[in-house]
């Protein structure tokens, strides 16, 4: 496993993201739902929300780091936490 | 009648998400640790944080690379799409010609990028080309190696010729799929030949459409070998897309760090319009477009 260059914040987001997943995937088969319709006019299910919340939350970062550099990207995640509420609220 | 729910049928796919670790998951993993790191071989890495995409956001050279990436894939799907409805709006219906168009129409896309990359870099030479000799004997001074717009004309040019007939053929069969009652009832109501366009053949070509734009806009934004072997990326940096830009960097410079970074900032933009163009996409099937 040494030519994958593991280290541990790299590991730790990936047990992040899979955990994520497995969560979301145990919640979909416990409480299936149906989908519903938000601001952004199209349907989604709570996974699709997890992908735009996701997805977005990688652009939350890189333009934070590019606007405001690396030491003060803690405060990106915060940034993330509030858009993924958002997100999970009203899409 | 009711769905039936078996979960256990989940376990026939997973050959299909090992075969899917393997070739992807793992390898973007790897990408994702060497994005946090630098190297100077034997395995041996060196933790770097964000400093590699700290540098490529206030990199000159990855934002022009991108703007040119952007205004190639806009400059091809903004041609290539009503140039390939317009053909596909005359090509005929049925009967012999049919067939032979359609063969004929498919003949640039059986043919591997780098031969068509081939193909365009003697075509457009002054020297021995076609193309460039007949420019050149008309008094046009034209030379895809020393300028830039002569350059950009000729992969446009050559991305136009190589996939018109991609979204000619996607638009014929949109085309095809319309029932003769639609014309009969326009014929009825003295419909003109652009309301005929415009109500019943564009809004069935819809979902086609779609397609196509995605598949073109797609593959324009990872264009490499086509124009790598034309123009190599020049003159200067004029040609310097992406993927070009990327394997310099990568293989080139041997840069794994910045290179990791920049597929990563690579892959979050393709997801992103992918996933863009994919909701609209699906949204159109769900209104019956």
């Amino acid at each position: 496993m040494s030519w994958m260059a593991w280290t541990t914040p790299t590991a730790l987001f990936f047990v992040i993201i899979a955990g994520l997943l497995i969560a979301f995937t145990i919640l979909a088969v416990r409480f299936p739902e149906t989908p519903r319709r938000g601001v952004l006019g199209i349907e989604t299910t709570r996974g699709d929300r997890l992908f735009i919340t996701l997805l977005g939350s990688a652009f939350i970062n890189l333009a934070w780091l590019g606007m405001m550099g690396a030491a003060l990207q803690p405060w990106a995640l915060l940034i993330c936490l509030i858009y993924a509420a958002a997100v999970f609220r009203w899409v | 009648m009711d769905k039936t729910v078996n979960h256990k049928a989940w376990f026939l796919v997973l050959p299909v998400l090992v075969l899917v670790a393997f070739s992807a998951v793992i390898p973007l993993m790897t990408v994702v640790n060497y994005a946090f790191q630098d190297t100077f071989g034997n395995n041996v890495f060196f933790w770097n944080g964000l400093g590699w995409f700290e540098d490529l956001l206030h990199s000159e050279r990855m934002w022009n690379a991108l703007g040119r990436q952007l205004a190639f894939s806009a400059i091809i799907i903004a041609i290539e799409i009503p140039l390939g409805i317009f053909v596909a709006l005359n090509m005929p219906k049925r009967g012999v010609w049919a067939s032979l168009v359609l063969v004929l129409m498919s003949l640039p896309l059986l043919i591997p990028w780098n031969v068509v990359g081939t193909i365009w870099q003697i075509f457009g030479r002054v020297d021995i080309g076609l193309l460039g000799y007949t420019l050149d004997a008309v008094g046009i001074d034209y030379n895809y190696t020393q300028n830039p717009i002569h350059a950009w004309v000729t992969v446009i040019v050559m991305d136009v010729w190589h996939w018109t007939s991609l979204v000619a053929l996607l638009a014929y069969a949109g085309l095809q799929s319309i029932p003769d009652a639609y014309y009969q009832a326009a014929k009825i109501d003295q419909a003109s030949r652009w309301k005929v366009f415009r109500y019943i053949e564009l809004p069935k070509m819809a979902g086609v459409l779609m397609i196509a734009v995605l598949l073109r806009f797609m593959d324009s934004f990872m264009i490499y070998t086509e124009p790598f072997v034309v123009t190599g990326g020049g003159p200067g940096n004029a040609t310097t897309f992406l993927s070009i830009d990327l394997v310099k960097m990568a293989l080139g410079q041997f840069d794994l760090g910045p290179a990791a970074a920049f597929s990563l900032m690579y892959f979050l933009v393709i997801l992103l319009i992918s996933w863009v163009f994919y909701t609209v996409m699906t949204n159109l099937d769900k209104r019956g477009g």
